[in-house]
């Protein structure tokens, strides 16, 4: 408290301009970053993972696995942000018990269990059923009642009830394609419908949204298969990371075009907001915006994916490149979510000025507590591919080793 | 004797069943849109329904309403935390605009621009504008904040969560997040003095009369008296808030 005092103190001595003296404290800080952020992974990943399911792309087949339960470990964490960012968390339950229905917040929790619980829950369960049935008979002790335990119990793994896991697995990734989009154009919408707001309040928000998420989830899953395939020494499936790589670039493009458009539209129009927003962007969000969300995580892999749609370097080289470009995508797309949640604050709702941002490295809304909840996915997803290796699947495809 | 057989069969029971129960679910369906329209819901009845003047062009910029509120309603003394401010313009000779509000004025004003270029320079007083669209209660993910019949905006601190996404909804910037409680604080109309028929603490500390507060359902009231004898204006109508604070002699520099 006598920190966070002071901290204030600092930041009004920062102030430029005017500022309506409750706008001083920045209130929505890196945690709320992160929630967009995680959200958006988790539909990206998984709308990639329903490409291979749904549409049949099975040249996706080995990121299929991957792609799911890196949905599935970034999901569990989304929510804690959001929650230990409350001033009283341990309410955060009213929420789901005592919905305000005119709030576009209020839905959140009902459209997260719905993913979590009927979409990815039920789609890993069908997917992996069988797989844990055979892996139960062939471990012992823990492991073996583990899969029992996830498996419900179930032992039939004929012909015919394979094939009706097969088709349940159809039916709820048919369901989870909406329901992606949905999770994550919601989260757009929370921030796109506050008229007060005109950094935010744009009808594009929520489109916008939703395909940098698909843009970061693609990302993060291309990063995580090369990364991985590393680690297990195991061939990488080229054909496939090609493929990933142009779903990236399309994506990519329209979602360079929609905030393109958003910009131009604002720049054209130029409402009475104008003139704050304008310096905004020239001053405390250059950085941000320009050089990392523009032309490190946008730019930069853009050319390089359009180079490699008709110009295919060797191998050795390509995969290094998709890597970098995965991680630089990520980057961006972490910084469009900063730029939209702490750049819509930076500025004064009176347009007369600016109040600066200051996060310590330490607390519940420093730095290194943001850290965690970026790292606690990955270790789940350790777990989960311990757990649940896709690669030992009965029907995964044979891989081969690196020399 | 022969028991006599119910007129209703059960296809009737069903069918009049069925049609009360969806009856009821579509409507259900639709008064989420009372919702959008009214952001939470139509005022109710005849009763009070308060509204409020602020006369821009009798603020002497003293800070005593800035000041008493936070004395009246335990507001943090910090200069982060305030439900009542006042907030002097000064409009120079080339157009520009400067706005200050050292710790809310509650210590007074000092002019920072010299004398030979200012245009004009005005105080004005802000606080919440206990709007009856308020975007602040339409989103509220729990309905911990609300507005009263009386048309006051409220919040139950006992049930507010801490989420702020209201602090992001209100354009005025009237709402902050009470640093000891954890959940958001704003001006009450000091409803607690209103229940003993006290006026609340701003008005009744403003040296010059500068504001006036009253039923706006009561033609006779101070405030339907003061709307009808001046040019009154709300801040920011386009976003369509349906603002009950009203300021006589409002500049359109004002935001």
């Amino acid at each position: 408290m006598e920190n966070h005092i002071q901290n204030l103190h600092e930041v009004l001595s920062q102030v430029e301009g005017y500022v309506y003296p409750n706008e001083i404290e920045l209130n929505w800080s890196v945690l709320i970053v992160l929630y967009p952020y995680i959200t958006g992974l988790v539909a990206g990943a998984f709308i990639l993972a329903s490409l291979e399911r749904i549409f049949k792309v099975h040249i996706l087949k080995p990121t299929y696995g991957i792609a799911l339960l890196t949905a599935l470990s970034f999901m569990l964490v989304a929510t804690l942000p959001l929650v230990s960012h409350l001033g009283r968390p341990e309410r955060a339950y009213e929420i789901m018990i005592t919905p305000h229905l005119s709030s576009a917040m209020a839905i959140f929790g009902f459209v997260y269990l719905w993913y979590l619980l009927v979409v990815l829950l039920l789609e890993i369960w069908f997917d992996y059923r069988r797989d844990m049935v055979i892996w139960a008979s062939q471990s012992t002790g823990f492991k073996k009642s583990l899969y029992k335990a996830l498996s419900l119990w179930t032992t039939d793994i004929s012909p015919k009830a394979i094939a009706l896991d097969d088709k349940m697995g159809y039916i709820v990734t048919l369901i989870g394609v909406p329901s992606a989009f949905l999770l994550h154009g919601y989260v757009g919408f929370i921030f796109g419908s506050i008229k007060a707001n005109p950094w935010w309040s744009t009808v594009l928000m929520p489109v916008i949204f939703l395909f940098s998420a698909i843009v970061s989830g693609i990302a993060l899953v291309m990063m995580i298969y090369i990364v991985l395939s590393k680690i297990r020494k195991i061939k990488i499936d080229m054909n496939c990371l090609d493929t990933i790589a142009s779903y990236l670039f399309y994506i990519l493009v329209i979602d360079f075009v929609l905030e393109g458009l958003d910009q131009i539209h604002r720049i054209y129009e130029a409402e009475e907001s104008f003139e704050v927003l304008h310096k905004l962007v020239f001053g405390k969000l250059f950085y941000t915006l320009f050089i990392f969300q523009g032309l490190i995580g946008t730019i930069i892999p853009l050319v390089t994916l359009a180079t490699f749609q008709f110009y295919k370097p060797k191998e050795n080289i390509r995969k290094p490149i998709y890597l970098i470009t995965a991680i630089l995508v990520l980057i961006g797309v972490f910084f469009m979510r900063w730029n939209v949640v702490v750049g819509g604050q930076l500025f004064s709702k009176s347009f007369y000025g600016y109040t600066s941002f200051k996060i310590g490295l330490i607390g519940t809304e420093g730095y290194l507590m943001a850290a965690v909840w970026l790292i606690v996915p990955f270790l789940i997803l350790g777990f989960l591919l311990w757990l649940l290796p896709p690669w030992k699947k009965a029907d995964s495809e044979p891989e081969i080793s690196e020399v | 004797m022969k028991k006599e057989k119910s007129n209703i069969s059960r296809r009737d029971f069903f069918k009049s069943g069925t049609f009360i129960i969806g009856g009821l679910a579509v409507t259900s369906v639709f008064t989420p849109f009372n919702g959008i329209l009214f952001a939470t819901e139509a005022p109710k009845g005849k009763g009070k329904w308060y509204g409020i003047g602020i006369d821009i062009s009798k603020c002497i910029g003293c800070g005593k309403c800035a000041k008493s509120c936070k004395l009246e309603n335990n507001v943090p003394q910090e200069p982060f935390y305030f439900r009542s401010w006042v907030e002097q313009y000064t409009i120079k000779n080339d157009g520009s605009v400067v706005v200050e509000s050292p710790n809310g004025g509650i210590d007074g004003f000092t002019q920072s621009v010299p004398d030979e270029e200012i245009f004009k320079s005005f105080f004005v007083p802000k606080m919440c504008n206990h709007c009856a669209k308020s975007p602040c209660t339409q989103v509220c993910p729990v309905g911990a904040t609300f507005e009263t019949d009386e048309g006051i905006v409220l919040v139950d601190e006992k049930y507010c969560i801490g989420c702020r996404y209201c602090v992001q909804a209100c354009p005025y910037g009237c709402r902050y997040i009470h640093p000891e409680k954890g959940t958001v604080d704003k001006c009450t109309l000091c409803v607690h003095r209103l229940d003993k028929d006290l006026q609340p603490a701003c008005f009744d500390n403003c040296p010059t009369e500068a504001r006036i507060f009253g039923d706006l359902n009561d033609p006779k009231s101070n405030i339907n008296y003061f709307l009808k004898n001046h040019t009154c204006m709300v801040i920011k109508p386009h976003l369509n808030t349906a603002s009950k604070l009203f300021y006589n002699a409002l500049s359109p520099e004002v935001r």
